[in-house]
């Protein structure tokens, strides 16, 4: 299947996200002003956040593609649906980094177990790397495709399931001690967050662009030694 | 109706199997007991009651997924999931039946764990109970789609339990509010709608995992 | 460690993370070169014996 016309935004888009995220740093250290409460640790969630966001976002456009394979058949989806997810455990493990480093800015501790959002990156992180062992572990063919498609799928419902249930664990586990509402954010704030979320989404779309056109070469490449031995 | 009469009948034909062998339910016994043992020698010895409670959820869990590694290897070693695939039943009917059958397995061993736990560490009230009911259907309607999973993979047994045990975090949190909190009604509605949802999920997707 | 640094160092962690990715890239990519070197070289034969 050929998608050649397709590839030639592969470098446009990665130019974008350069762009973007250049104008996503510069807001997020000039442009927006200090945190009153925080200080300088605020900003960190400048990408923070907008990371996890997006690895939500892949995490869900990886169970769309596995939605169309299954309704569909068309074996593509399955390469878009591993990608996106592959994609997405990248921003979740970063997701995980940056967040613990803003624990310990924040806190003084390098994981907070009363952080909703990196206690559900851990559970999501274990969830899909089971995906990655469990594809990695069956024979390839629509088999596999299929298993990975409703794993994905499972994947994408667990996101708010486990999200109520660290809702409701705090009252169990934690009386919550370090409390923190979300930030409230000023004008120039919620601009540079919007501009960072932008930037992080169009990285992670030039980034599943990028794997996919390399994931194809490789197949398109296989099939050729075939042919030619 | 013939529905639910493929579904009983795969059900009985798994507890028939399983009375016959008795290899899978006596050592899930056998573990769950022995597991409640290590744990008093795990607990410190000023650990409260509600840290035992979590222990009772834990324990359940293992034993749970001792029994599901089992799950799908009567039709493994006999070919005979082709087989049924290929019945003119509706795929999901399979699952459905695979997975009372679990359950009617994982209660019995409940029925003896839960005294087990009330005798070893603490009274087992009304709430726990109702706790372990909901937990175990959700823990027998996702183990039994994933063991399917994972009995397509070359790892079987060392893949299950990392696709399990994700999906099992709900249930325990669940589970352990309901003994512990004092509203358990929140954590019994939660599971609830765990069991609901998930059940819903595996019975939609159960044909897809099984057929090429 | 003060908290600008920390923010540096969140930050610095995007970006190593990002020069990785592109190093992984390089190496698929000089790995493809090879191969369709190879493929190159099998089709020249090929072409010659017919």
């Amino acid at each position: 299947m050929s998608t050649s016309s397709r590839n030639n935004h592969v470098p446009v888009l990665a130019a974008l996200a350069a762009a973007l995220i250049g104008v996503a740093i510069g807001f997020a250290f000039f442009v927006a002003p200090e945190d009153v409460d925080q200080g300088i640790s605020q900003r960190i969630f400048y990408f923070h956040v907008p990371i996890a966001l997006t690895a939500y976002s892949c995490f869900g456009w990886g169970a769309y593609k596995a939605l169309l394979l299954l309704w569909r058949k068309d074996e593509r989806y399955d390469l878009e649906s591993y990608v996106a997810i592959h994609q997405g455990t990248i921003f979740g493990s970063l997701t995980l980094l940056t967040g613990s480093i803003w624990a310990k800015a924040s806190w003084g501790h390098w994981w907070l177990w009363s952080e909703n959002q990196l206690v559900l990156f851990l559970v999501l992180f274990l969830f899909y790397s089971a995906y990655f062992m469990l594809r990695f572990s069956i024979e390839e063919g629509p088999r596999r495709a299929n298993i990975s498609a409703v794993y994905a799928l499972f994947g994408v419902v667990l996101i708010p399931v486990s999200f109520l249930a660290i809702r409701l664990a705090e009252n169990i586990i934690h009386p919550t001690v370090f409390t923190r509402e979300g930030p409230q954010m000023s004008g120039t704030m919620f601009l540079t967050f919007c501009i960072a979320w932008l930037a992080m989404t169009v990285l992670a779309y030039a980034l599943y662009r990028l794997e996919l056109l390399g994931k194809r070469l490789d197949s398109n490449l296989r099939e050729l030694r075939e042919l030619v031995t | 109706m013939t529905y639910f009469t493929d579904v009983v009948t795969l059900a009985r034909k798994d507890l028939r199997l399983e009375l016959r062998a008795r290899d899978t339910f006596p050592a899930m016994l056998l573990f769950v007991i022995s597991t409640l043992v290590i744990f008093h020698f795990a607990l410190p010895a000023d650990a409260d009651e509600v840290a035992a409670q979590g222990l009772l959820w834990v324990a359940l869990v293992f034993t749970a997924l001792l029994g599901l590694a089992r799950v799908w290897a009567p039709e493994r070693e006999s070919g005979a999931l082709e087989g049924l695939v290929l019945a003119p039943c509706d795929r999901s009917a399979i699952w459905l039946g695979k997975a009372t059958a679990v359950f009617v397995f994982l209660g019995a061993v409940e029925l003896v764990a839960l005294p087990a736990f009330g005798l070893f560490f603490a009274p087992v009230d009304a709430a726990t109970v109702a706790g372990v009911i909901l937990a175990s259907i959700g823990i027998c309607a996702v183990g039994t789609l994933l063991a399917a999973m994972a009995a397509a993979s070359r790892t079987r047994e060392l893949v299950l339990p990392l696709l399990f045990l994700p999906l099992a975090i709900p249930l325990v949190v669940g589970g352990v509010g309901a003994s512990v909190s004092p509203d358990p009604g929140r954590y019994l509605a939660f599971l609830a709608l765990y069991d609901g949802i998930f059940a819903v999920l595996c019975w939609a997707s159960f044909e897809y995992v099984v057929s090429e | 460690m003060s908290q600008g640094e920390y923010v540096a160092a969140a930050y610095g962690v995007v970006f190593v993370a990002l020069l990785v990715y592109v190093a992984i890239i390089a190496a698929k990519l000089a790995r493809l070169e090879r191969e369709t070197a190879e493929i190159a070289e099998l089709a020249r034969k090929r072409a010659s014996n017919v």
